[in-house]
């Protein structure tokens, strides 16, 4: 008895110190796969999560990665939930994608209670590295400061100096309007009004012409998805763009670029951190997940799924086996510098901001573009020092401590 | 200028004429409704999807086939129309005799069969579908610019809903309808095929919607979630308007069009809302709806 007591024992030692060499992680990409998000979302981030975990085989075979995923439906109560079983039944170690920045909101919360990792890369909402940073969250692609700082920036020295927002009536449309209102006024525009819009909507004609109304000379688009291509497609219908106002999408993808098509969406002004056609790096990432995507090109979001699971894979080779400790996990992801093929090299800072170039982008017209996915022509590369909010202004407390 | 509550009166003409234009689909939409459930007593939830498809349809006769949106609007219904039947004789038949929550079980998991497969294949961002040459541009109105589109959109909409009507009133194909409605029994008696009556009834419900979908295709974006998006709205219209009421359901869906243009007037962050307030006022003080008959 005893003895096959320490022979068992014995195996189990043996088989622990199989395990210790192995570090194995789990993902979870938690992000929206019914409805209006699901073509920046979806089934995209999982495959982008999928060839970073085949990239960071390469690498270091000595980590095992899992991946899993769950819909969250854009319901932040269904988010909540999804994330403290994965983490506390599933051994989920970092959540990524993170769509809808309600959602965002609720999973930065029980990430920073359950003490994992939360790589945010599509929620715009800049409070994320604001007022409700964690030392458990990073915040990959974008958020609405620098949407606003490019765009928004950008129309106004274009001379779009008076401004009507059509803002979508949920957190990121409000911070998206705020932010860049605020960028409008210090630039020396003015913002004449703003109407809310239920979230989602169909029909923007009322909204298109309370703003054409205004006489404002741009009509910003606080809006996303499925809101941002009805609007787009409607103003042309009233003939918005042909009475000399100009429409300004704060957060337009490629992907709703390409269901506007060229021939509707030409001329847009847009802020993008990624197009799948910026240099060699982007466009071999993009060949390989159109093959699995039924021909689509990825989205910024997509990429930052991809880049953010790389460089935290990296984090975990850097610590072995603390890399649970969630805290631990984001404070070795920031102190080591990010460099990918998507984002090329880059920093995340003590708020847990991702710092990259954005670029500001035209829609090309018909005649220019050479394929369904030829949209944008590249107006300006606005360097992420510049673009993102300054550390100190964002109300972090982890920067004030 | 005039104003009403501080909006200048010209502004709220243009607002109540879009609000009629939402109010034409809101009307196409709920009649259907209104005819499958008066004479099928099935509450049909598939009806989003079927109005999605019309879109879908429209847009697959144009990439594939190079038909224009003229032959959408004749094609996409039958289309439509034909997959109805083809529902409504392998499933839907075999529900009549049970209570109304199986057939609404049944067409909402069809609903979300139909919207799934369109979102596998197609994506949700959508896709593009021009406005037919001969309605582009628009006239200026002295108190807005009409898209001439929208114009043909409350034109077509209140010739299909007054022909319905007129059928369902006048005649003598409407009469069998409306009897057999109230007897099928007595009906059948008197030798008429009740079944088929009600596939073709059927057939002929989510053609309405079909086409729907195709009036939408050129304005609203085509995606798999649209159908969803406006089906709540319009069975809370259904509801309002009564039941089974074939006038009450156009009726109050252009009533109901203009009460939600108002709202985006007054307070835009209501206006997804205003409908459903309506719904629980009218429930409250008239259960069988504004035009139904209380049982």
């Amino acid at each position: 008895m005893v003895r096959s007591v320490l022979f068992a024992s014995a195996i189990s030692a043996l088989a622990m110190g199989g395990a210790l060499a192995q570090t194995a992680v789990k993902v979870g990409v938690l992000g929206d796969r019914s409805g209006v998000y699901t073509d920046i979302s979806g089934e995209g981030s999982v495959v982008a999560a999928r060839l970073a975990v085949e990239d960071y085989a390469k690498i270091d075979p000595s980590v095992k990665v899992e991946v899993v995923s769950a819909d969250h439906q854009n319901k932040p109560d269904v988010g909540a939930a999804i994330a403290r079983q994965w983490y506390d039944r599933d051994g989920v170690d970092v959540i990524v994608d993170g769509v809808t920045s309600s959602v965002a909101l609720a999973v930065n919360q029980v990430t920073r209670e359950k003490n994992k990792v939360l790589i945010d890369s599509g929620a715009g909402t800049a409070d994320l590295t604001g007022p409700q940073c964690t030392p458990n969250t990073v915040h990959w692609v974008y958020d609405t400061v620098a949407l606003a700082n490019g765009t928004g920036g950008a129309m106004v020295k274009r001379g779009g100096d008076t401004w009507f927002f059509l803002t979508a009536d949920y957190v990121f449309g409000q911070t998206l309007q705020r932010d860049t209102a605020a960028v409008v006024t210090k630039n020396g525009g003015k913002v004449v009004g703003s109407v809310k819009t239920p979230f989602p909507t169909a029909d923007f004609s009322s909204f298109l012409l309370q703003a054409q109304g205004s006489g404002a000379k741009v009509i910003g688009l606080a809006n996303a998805g499925g809101d941002t291509i009805n609007a787009i497609k409607q103003a042309g219908e009233f003939g918005i763009t042909e009475g000399g106002q100009a429409l300004a999408g704060l957060l337009v993808f490629s992907s709703e670029v390409h269901a506007l098509g060229t021939k509707v969406a030409q001329g847009l002004v847009l802020t993008e951190p990624f197009y799948w056609d910026l240099n060699d790096g982007t466009r071999a990432f993009s060949e390989r997940f159109s093959k699995q995507m039924n021909g689509r090109k990825p989205t910024a979001n997509h990429a930052g799924v991809y880049a953010g699971t790389i460089h935290y894979l990296k984090a975990v080779s850097a610590l072995k086996g603390e890399a649970k400790d969630g805290a631990k996990a984001v404070a070795k992801m920031k102190e080591l510098p990010t460099d990918d093929p998507l984002f090329g090299k880059g920093t995340i800072r003590a708020d847990g901001r991702k710092i990259h170039d954005m670029y500001l982008f035209e829609v090309k017209k018909p005649a220019e573009s050479k394929g369904e996915w030829d949209l944008y022509k590249t107006l300006a590369t606005i360097p992420g020092n510049e673009v993102f909010r300054p550390l100190g202004e964002g109300g972090c407390p982890l920067v004030k401590g | 200028m005039t104003t009403i509550f501080g909006v200048p009166t010209q502004a709220l003409f243009g607002q109540l004429l879009l609000g009629l234009i939402n109010g034409s689909f809101y009307a196409i939409l709920s009649l259907g409704l209104a005819i499958i459930f008066g004479l099928l007593n099935i509450i049909n939830f598939a009806h989003g999807a079927l109005y999605m498809m019309g879109a879908f349809v429209a847009w697959m006769l144009l990439t594939y086939l190079g038909l224009g949106y003229w032959w959408a609007l004749g094609l996409a219904p039958l289309v439509v129309g034909l997959f109805g039947i083809l529902l409504e004789r392998l499933l839907i038949a075999r529900l009549y005799k049970l209570d109304h929550l199986y057939g609404l079980l049944l067409t909402f998991g069809l609903a979300l069969i139909i919207q799934g497969l369109f979102r596998n294949q197609y994506g949700v961002s959508g896709l593009p579908y021009a406005i037919p040459p001969e309605l582009s541009g628009g006239q200026r109105l002295p108190f807005m610019f009409l898209p001439n589109y929208r114009a043909w959109v409350v034109v077509a909409s209140l010739t299909v809903c007054l022909a319905t009507w007129l059928v369902i009133e006048k005649t003598k194909l409407g009469a069998y309808l409306r009897a057999a409605t109230e007897n099928p029994t007595l009906v059948q008696a008197f030798g008429v095929n009740v079944p088929l009556f009600l596939t073709l009834t059927y057939g002929f419900g989510v053609a309405l919607a079909g086409f729907a979908g195709v009036l939408a295709a050129p304005i609203y974006s085509v995606n798999p979630n649209m159908g969803a998006d406006i089906i709540i709205v319009v069975f809370a219209v259904v509801v309002i308007g009564g039941m089974g009421s074939i006038l009450g359901s156009v009726i109050t869906g252009f009533a109901l069009g203009l009460v939600e243009g108002l709202t985006k007037v007054f307070y835009p962050q209501g206006s997804a809302t205003v409908i459903f307030v309506i719904m629980v006022l009218v429930l409250l003080v008239k259960p069988a709806g504004l035009f139904g008959r209380t049982a």
